[in-house]
């Protein structure tokens, strides 16, 4: 297959304007003939339909939460960046695409990330005007706060509910949408195929989750901000719902599957403390700006925190990289944790911990201001472990936290079915092989607010669109596939739940596929995830009936896709013999232990064919050029 | 330790539904309220029964999806706090526990402990929104907003639309909902054009929605999870009541030529 990423060309800070300026428009009055389908109304689905419907567009939009203000994206903590320079402190847009482009290992399209960075200043002003309450100064300005990977100081942030507060501002639009009839917002159903015509998007098949109901819903162009695939691992901080399927399906339906193997493991989480665990929880990248990160000097430390004295510390982040010290980039704050807790230096009763302490800070600023900065983490801190972190410091290990892989999509969003654009979490492109923190927002707002809303509609008037009846046989086809998928998962009959599949997939994704990956470790795990998959067709119960609401059901869909998906990242690592970002292959280390990037043989991006059912999946390579910035060995040193 | 937990089944608004006896012989102090039903539901999978159905998404206390009484009290009783949020750690051996979905007519049940709260989306569709289409914003700084202000308009949009509120008060009103709403947008600037109009119409659907009035029991702030103040309540009357007076339709909405 021949990968066209409509790249523009000329001077990057004019290429995104340009592009805008060659594209064709649909007029108003044309507008309302168009009907689009949006999938998933998280901040990019959410935002793309509420302005697809600002438009004029006739939008349909889904979601399998019962309302879409419960979007994962709700739970996002620290902050959203934009390069708007309030703190006079030599930020700009040029430096924000820089140091995304940096923080990525240089994995990324330097055309989407300067884009990203070019629109960056106008989501802040979005969502001001939306009435998002962002921290302010006394004098009634943005207040702003520093995040990992950069030394300037441009996160925007509503105090540790960023994402909360900016879901909340795209819902409130998507529900004036909703009023004024140009939007149907449709909720409790999801996506199970896409149907594809004449090579074009044109619908999807979804069930209804409370009645079972499977239908079909015929469109223009099918939008999918679907979220990423954490949850392949069982414990992640995705909410219970986060899943893979709406891409999956997709992907089968050929779309590529882009760099599925880039998995950022987030250094600052809650460490597990049981096998019930559900999942892990994120103590946000912002407690960083004032806490500091050490373990023990010695091996099996017995003594408590707070009776360890300081010569008795290692500060390794300070220690390691001096110039960003507590806010190096995520990928490499959780490898120096990892290789701490493997020396033997690690805390808690499990020695997979390390200490986030806040005593300087509070005896610098006092403990009013860190209650005020941070005082809702602190609460669920405390919550969760029983322990005060304003008295002993806080233990935390990295834990998945969010995918950079995804659909592959092009310069437009456009996926490599034509008419099927993907955004946000749920696509690939912006973040290469480690995403920086306070970027996830910037980027689904981007795509949803700025970028998809103007592809969209070049698509739309480019596009010569035949009328679809939801009786062509594609759309029947599609959904008598889901039907049948429904019914087999039924049918089994077998002796383990879905959960237990699932624990069993995500131990051996976080294993071997986790924060550190070999070539043993991997080949060994597409051979397990194969025996996992066969014992799961046979082997899985799932009580009910598929005619009604059915949690186990649903389960079961997502655990079968994630079960493939986690056999395709295993293999995306495997061809990969390189380090990047948050892809660390055991192999290729500097020799102080840093990723070592092999950009004359893997400066591409991994796009995956599906090939059918046991075939293997064909690599397409897209080249990634770099005309703008030269790719350096990334140093926080 | 050991629980005994009395769960509200009922497989949809439609048909009756019961109380049903579960013991747990091992539960763990660290587990979530939520992980503890997990552990039943995998029991009751094994031994080929139907799984209690529950609300839950993000585990952190933030997506606003989970919540039931637990002995007759929002979320257990216990402050600021969702069920899955809620450790075990809090009963103790031998507690016996009922569990139900939340009560209100404008919260039909869907099935066990799922309710339909889609009246508070038809609530913000009224009017819980600031009219700026995207890409008509000016600068961030362009209007600068006192800190208290933006932090009281925080405070209330802390709000994750759960429906404790309603839950735990005995008229079932969506008062405090409203107005955390009407209050995180009507103490902005940004949401002065259309501050009474929002009161006016949302005010107008919750009430068509058939949630309850507001008698000051003060229930609602008590149980909410992220602390809401009734504070917002009173936002919200003085605003009604100034749009009742004030709002008539404009005389034509059209322009010339």
């Amino acid at each position: 297959m021949t990968l066209n990423s409509r790249i523009p060309t000329g001077p990057i800070e004019k290429s995104w304007e340009s592009t805008k300026f060659n594209m064709k428009l649909v007029n108003p009055a044309n507008k309302r003939k168009y009907h689009v389908i949006v999938v998933g109304t998280g901040l990019a689905g959410g935002a793309c339909a509420a302005s697809l419907g600002e438009l004029g567009y006739n939008v349909t939009a889904f979601c399998f939460q019962d309302s879409p203000r419960r979007a994962h994206s709700i739970a996002a903590q620290g902050g959203i960046n934009a390069a708007k320079n309030y703190r006079n402190d030599g930020d700009s847009i040029f430096r924000l695409f820089y140091d995304t482009l940096k923080g990525g290992d240089f994995r990324a399209r330097e055309h989407n990330v300067y884009r990203l960075a070019q629109v960056s200043v106008n989501i802040i002003d979005q969502c001001v005007a939306q009435g998002v309450p962002f921290a302010r100064e006394y004098g009634g300005t943005l207040a702003n706060r520093s995040f990992g990977g950069a030394q300037v100081s441009r996160t925007f942030y509503a105090r540790g509910q960023t994402g909360q507060q900016l879901l909340i501002g795209a819902y409130q639009a998507l529900e004036r949408q909703v009023a004024s009839g140009q939007v149907k917002m449709i909720t409790r159903t999801e996506m199970l195929d896409l149907i594809v015509i004449d090579g074009k998007a044109r619908g999807i098949v979804t069930r209804n989750l409370v009645t079972g109901k499977m239908d079909i819903h015929i469109g223009d162009a099918v939008v999918l901000g679907t979220g990423g695939y954490g949850n392949v691992f069982y414990l992640s901080t995705n909410a219970k719902g986060s899943n893979v399927t709406a891409n999956w399906r997709a992907h089968k339906r050929g779309a590529l599957f882009a760099n599925p193997c880039f998995t950022q493991i987030h250094p600052t989480c809650i460490p597990v403390s049981g096998e019930y665990q559900s999942k892990l929880t994120l103590m946000s990248e912002s407690l960083r700006n004032d806490g500091r990160i050490w373990a023990p000097k010695q091996l099996e430390e017995k003594r408590s925190p707070d009776q360890i004295p300081e010569e008795d510390r290692d500060y390794y982040l300070e220690r390691i990289y001096p110039s960003f010290g507590n806010l190096a980039p995520r990928d490499i704050a959780s490898r120096a944790a990892k290789r701490v807790c493997d020396e033997g230096r690690g805390v808690g009763e499990t020695g997979l911990g390390v200490f986030l302490d806040f005593r300087d800070a509070i005896n610098r600023l006092g403990e009013n201001t860190i209650r005020e900065r941070y005082g809702n983490l602190f609460e669920i801190y405390e919550r969760i472990t029983g322990e005060n972190p304003y008295k002993f410091p806080m233990r935390i290990f990295p834990a998945v936290h969010y995918t950079m892989g995804g659909l592959w999509v092009d310069y437009h969003l456009q996926s490599s079915i034509p008419g099927l654009f993907v955004l946000g979490e749920a696509n690939f492109s912006d973040h290469g092989a480690n995403r920086l923190g306070a970027s996830a927002l910037m980027q689904g707002l981007a795509d949803g607010y700025f970028v998809a809303p103007y592809t969209i509609t070049n698509y739309l008037a480019e596009t010569k669109l035949e009328k679809v009846a939801t009786d062509h046989v594609e759309a029947m086809g599609a959904r008598e596939n889901a039907e049948g998928m429904t019914n087999r998962l039924m049918n089994i009959k077998g002796k383990k739940t879905v959960t237990q599949f699932h624990r069993e997939l995500g131990k051996t994704m976080w294993d071997y596929c986790g924060m550190a990956r070999n070539d043993a470790g991997l080949k060994h795990a597409i051979g397990k995830i194969q025996e996992i998959k066969e014992e799961f067709w046979q082997n899985v119960t799932v009580p009910g009936s598929g005619a009604d609401l059915n949690q186990q059901l649903e389960n079961a869909g997502r655990v079968a896709d994630f079960i493939e998906l986690g056999q395709l990242m295993c293999i995306d690592a495997l061809e990969r013999k390189e380090s990047c970002g948050g892809h660390f292959r055991e192999e290729h280390q500097t020799s102080e232990g840093e990723a070592q990037r092999d950009d004359e043989n893997f400066s591409y991006v991994a796009a995956w064919e599906y090939k059918g059912e046991g075939a293997a999946p064909a690599l397409n390579k897209e080249p990634l050029n770099f005309e703008f910035v030269k790719p350096a060995q990334r140093s926080y040193k | 330790m050991k629980l005994t937990l009395n769960v509200w089944r009922q497989n949809g608004a439609a048909t009756p539904g019961k109380m049903v006896r579960y013991e747990m012989p091992d539960v763990n102090a660290d587990m979530s309220f939520l992980e503890m039903l997990d552990v039943l539901n995998e029991d009751l999978i094994a031994k080929g029964e139907q799984p209690i159905a529950f609300e839950h998404d993000c585990r952190e206390g933030i997506c606003g999806s989970c919540g039931f009484m637990i002995n007759g009290r929002a979320n257990g009783g216990f402050s600021k706090t969702t069920v899955c949020q809620l450790h075990m750690r809090h009963y103790k051996d031998g507690d016996e526990l009922f569990i139900e979905p939340w009560r209100a007519s404008a919260f039909p049940v869907v099935k066990d402990l799922m309710v339909d709260r889609s009246s508070f989306d038809r609530i913000i569709q009224a009017g819980g929104f600031i009219s700026v289409p995207t890409g008509s914003a000016p600068d961030g700084n362009a209007i600068p907003i006192p800190k208290s202000n933006s932090d009281r308009a925080m405070d209330a949009a802390a709000c994750i639309g759960c429906g404790a509120c309603v839950a735990s008060c005995p008229n079932a009103s969506a008062s405090l909902f409203t107005g955390a709403k009407i209050s995180h947008l009507n103490l902005l600037p940004q949401g002065q054009p259309e501050k009474l109009d929002r009161a006016l119409k949302m005010v107008t659907v919750m009430n068509e929605e058939m949630f309850g009035s507001c008698t000051n029991i003060q229930e609602c702030e008590a149980t909410c999870p992220k602390g809401i103040s009734i504070e917002n309540i009173a936002i919200m009357n003085r605003h009604y009541v100034e749009a009742s007076f004030s709002q008539r339709p404009a005389m034509s909405e059209a322009g010339a030529g």
